[in-house]
């Protein structure tokens, strides 16, 4: 059964949450379970953000977990709070841009993406949340690449549309990396 | 239809306009925020009326009055704000006028926080403001029951002209879940007989809920009473999972029983039968059931984020016929899978059953 | 027997009892100016052909049970919250007649917040606002509008300013919101100053019906049954100490008001 606990972790404007929410809608459009909770409140304030979400084929219990089965951290203090927290057999995903570390684990699965060096060459340092979004998607086929993208077009606010394309050569750049 | 992500602050109130809400009146307090903004755009839109008043206070008394002119009508808030409505509630229910009011827990008590809790249970089911009146109580555990929740609140509002309260937590106000939105209802133009519209062509009407003869407000109470029998006879709602071949059984309601459904399904891989009870009304309370699954399962877990609030009433319908343990967590922290989990195992220790 | 049954033929009915008001007696005090006020409500109302649309909200104090005396549609408040009320009320119902009816303790105390919001938000409804320097149903106790030095059964020594601040002068607060578009202090203290009376209120009703905001006739008043005189003297020292603190004028009154033809 697909079932996956996944938790997007980073500073505030990385755009963790709006990664988790794509991927959230992706889930609802390949007819998944999805449930999408962030932290909020004063600690989002400039802080770090994150948000856990949940896929699953069957009636999704709790929307908070200990253990993710796949933690994506997009800097230093998320990748030092949630490395320990992977479930063993589970995956890590980790913004090498600006993460100057690596983990010793060896009863999960790493993958280091320059996220954030990647999207400046693309146009925009804003898009690391889809390019390492796009590794996870590389990595794990939970939902597919074009769902994701067709996601996108539909949610992508107005005033980031002409970031559209750029958005998406980001995700697949970063589900090549995932891949290889 | 088709399913959407929808934030649950977002998925009631937009429930509402759905099911025909012609009036709400708000304050913002987070964490249900959001609602009061959606109404803010949507109510307008519709034609129908919104209003942000100066204080809870005055929004339920709002409340109270369009709710006296026969309409469907709402308000929503969260702890500190639902004390202040307290006022209100005490007139509405002596008045006989249907209301629904969402509470969106947070911690407290004072000013607490702003992360989700269940410590307004008593508040609630026990005693929303003066009196002797009880309102019914609705528990959604999703966003989906969430919305569902608000047409069952506004039919069991109109139906026994009651208040109804809406029970969910910050985390279910907050979460974002694929659910799926009810088609738009028409909005009732007529106007139910007892609501005051100015008495042309008829005998004047008041709705008060001042009664200075002892005897007639006793009578008015007694009469109360009578209509939350026939609730309590036809409006306890639960659902349960596994419980049929359950020896241990776990109850607990909202964020907190879903959170047990997890907790169910990972004792049951661990060999447990645990079966789980989640009531859907807090008021009135599936206390009938419980007694009986109490006489067949071998010990009880309650789950709640409260220092122990439904378990008073769980305690009450198992009158000791098996263990009760209880985790509670406060504060505005969800319980973990894993903490309740380990209370699970206690408690089959405690009982001699399952192997670790 | 009918009025009209003991009207000799040739003689014409100038004065009756008013439609909007019920047989039943008030339970009010000898000398108290609440039923002088119902009276003129009443006639308002009749004279305005609403009674079929008025929609009135009973607040907590001596006028609680108002509605016996008044043959409309009433609902009753809980202290202070009839501006809210009416609120809900009004924009529910746009086409009817609402109407609050509070006292200084329920409208210059508990309820300050209700009716200066609903005045700057300008709700289309019409105050009657009776002060009378005292809380009258719960025994005489000092009010937010009771007298520097009054003797009450909260003040015994007499309202000392410095102890219990100084009388609230809230058609002076209601005239500076935005929304209010016709706010008066009258008297009813005499005929000619009843009379006054009664046409401030047709033209707050008027106001009203028109659809220009928000409208307050506050009612200078006499409680002699706490102020321990008899209902003459009452009158008189109404008059002579009350309006010293409390001017009677109209302080705010908007153009399309004041155009109103009553």
């Amino acid at each position: 059964m697909k079932h996956e606990d996944i938790i997007f972790a980073g500073f505030g404007g990385q755009g963790v949450l709006f990664a988790g929410q794509l991927l959230s809608y992706s889930g609802i459009a390949e007819n998944l379970h999805v449930t999408w909770i962030p932290s909020y409140g004063p600690e989002m304030r400039g802080g770090t953000a994150n948000c856990t979400v949940i896929l699953s084929e069957e009636e999704i219990g709790a929307p908070i977990i200990r253990h993710p089965t796949i933690a994506v951290v997009l800097n230093l203090p998320s990748m030092e709070k949630y490395e320990p927290l992977v479930k063993p057999g589970g995956l890590l995903i980790v913004n090498s841009s600006l993460i100057p570390m690596t983990t010793e684990r060896q009863d999960i699965r790493t993958i280091y993406v320059a996220a954030s060096d990647i999207a400046t060459e693309l146009g925009n340092p804003r898009m690391a949340n889809m390019v390492i979004l796009g590794a996870l998607i590389g990595a794990t086929h939970i939902v597919s690449l074009e769902t994701v993208a067709r996601q996108l077009n539909e949610h992508l606010s107005q005033r980031q549309r002409k970031w559209l394309e750029p958005n998406i050569v980001a995700l697949k750049k970063g589900a090549g990396i995932a891949k290889g | 239809m088709t399913k959407e992500l929808l934030k649950g602050n977002v998925a009631f109130a937009e429930a509402a306009v759905r099911y025909g809400v012609q009036a709400y009146f708000g304050y913002p307090i987070t964490p249900q925020s959001e609602a009061l903004e959606h109404l803010s755009g949507r109510m307008i839109d519709e034609g129908r009326v919104f209003l942000q008043a100066e204080s809870e206070v005055a929004a339920i008394n709002m409340v109270y009055g369009a709710a006296c002119a026969g309409v469907r009508v709402m308000a929503s808030t969260s702890g500190p704000g639902f004390s202040l409505m307290a006022e209100g509630f005490s007139y509405i229910a002596g008045s006989e006028v249907p209301v629904v009011v969402v509470n969106m827990m947070r911690g407290g008590p004072g000013l607490g926080n702003i992360q989700p809790s269940q410590s307004d249970y008593f508040f609630m089911t026990k005693s929303a403001g003066h009196g002797d009146f009880h309102a019914i109580v609705l528990a959604p555990a999703n966003v989906q029951e969430l919305i569902d929740m608000m047409g069952l609140a506004f039919d069991l509002a109109e139906k026994y002209r009651t208040l109804v309260f809406v029970a969910g937590d910050g985390a279910l106000g907050q979460m974002m879940e694929s659910a799926e939105l009810p088609p738009m209802q028409p909005v009732r133009t007529e106007r139910p007989d007892w609501a005051v519209t100015g008495n042309a062509g008829r005998e004047s009407r008041v709705i008060t809920s001042l009664y200075l003869d002892p005897d007639q407000l006793e009578e008015l109470n007694l009469h109360l009473q009578r209509k939350l029998a026939v609730i309590k006879a036809n409006e306890i709602r639960w659902q349960e999972y596994q419980t049929d071949d359950a020896d241990l059984l776990l109850i607990a309601y909202g964020t907190v029983g879903r959170i047990c459904l997890s907790v169910m399904r990972e004792a049951r891989q661990q060999g447990l039968k645990v079966g789980l009870l989640r009531p859907q009304t807090l008021w009135p309370f599936a206390e009938a059931r419980i007694a009986e699954l109490a006489g067949r399962v071998r010990g009880i877990l309650v789950a709640e984020m409260s220092a122990g609030q439904m378990l008073e009433d769980v305690e009450r319908a198992v009158k000791g016929k098996v263990p009760i343990r209880f985790h509670g967590r406060m504060g505005g922290n969800m319980p973990m899978v894993d903490e309740i989990l380990a209370e699970v195992w206690k408690l089959a220790a405690e009982i001699g059953i399952g192997e670790q | 027997m009918t009025i009209q049954a003991v009207i000799p033929e040739d003689m014409e009915l100038v004065y009756s009892y008013p439609a909007s008001l019920t047989a039943r007696s008030t339970h009010y005090c000898p000398g108290c100016t609440h039923g002088i006020v119902h009276r003129l409500i009443a006639e308002v109302i009749d004279e305005l052909g609403i009674q079929g649309q008025t929609i009135g909200i009973a607040p907590v104090g001596c006028a609680v049970l108002i509605y016996d005396y008044f043959d409309v549609d009433f609902v009753e408040a809980s202290h202070g919250r009839a501006p809210a009320m009416a609120t809900g009320l009004k924009r529910v119902n746009p086409d009817k007649i609402v109407f609050t009816y509070q006292g200084d303790g329920d409208l210059a105390a508990i309820g300050t917040a209700e009716i200066i919001q609903a005045a700057n938000r300008g709700e289309s409804i019409t105050t009657i606002f009776i002060n009378n320097a005292i809380y009258g149903m719960t025994g005489g106790q000092m009010a937010p509008t009771t007298l520097e030095g009054m003797v009450t059964t909260s003040s015994p020594g007499g309202r000392d300013p410095n102890i219990a601040g100084h009388p609230v002068q809230m058609s002076e607060i209601l005239a500076t919101t935005a929304g209010a578009v016709y706010i008066t202090r009258e008297i009813v203290a005499d005929i000619a100053s009843i009379n006054k009376t009664k046409n401030a209120i047709k033209r707050a009703f008027m106001a009203q019906i028109a659809g220009l905001g928000f409208a307050c006739v506050e009612v200078l008043s006499t409680c002699p049954t706490n102020w321990n005189m008899d209902p003459w003297k009452a009158m008189e020292w109404a008059k002579e100490n009350m309006a010293k603190t409390f001017p009677l004028g109209t302080f705010k009154m908007a153009d399309a008001v004041k155009a109103l033809k009553a």
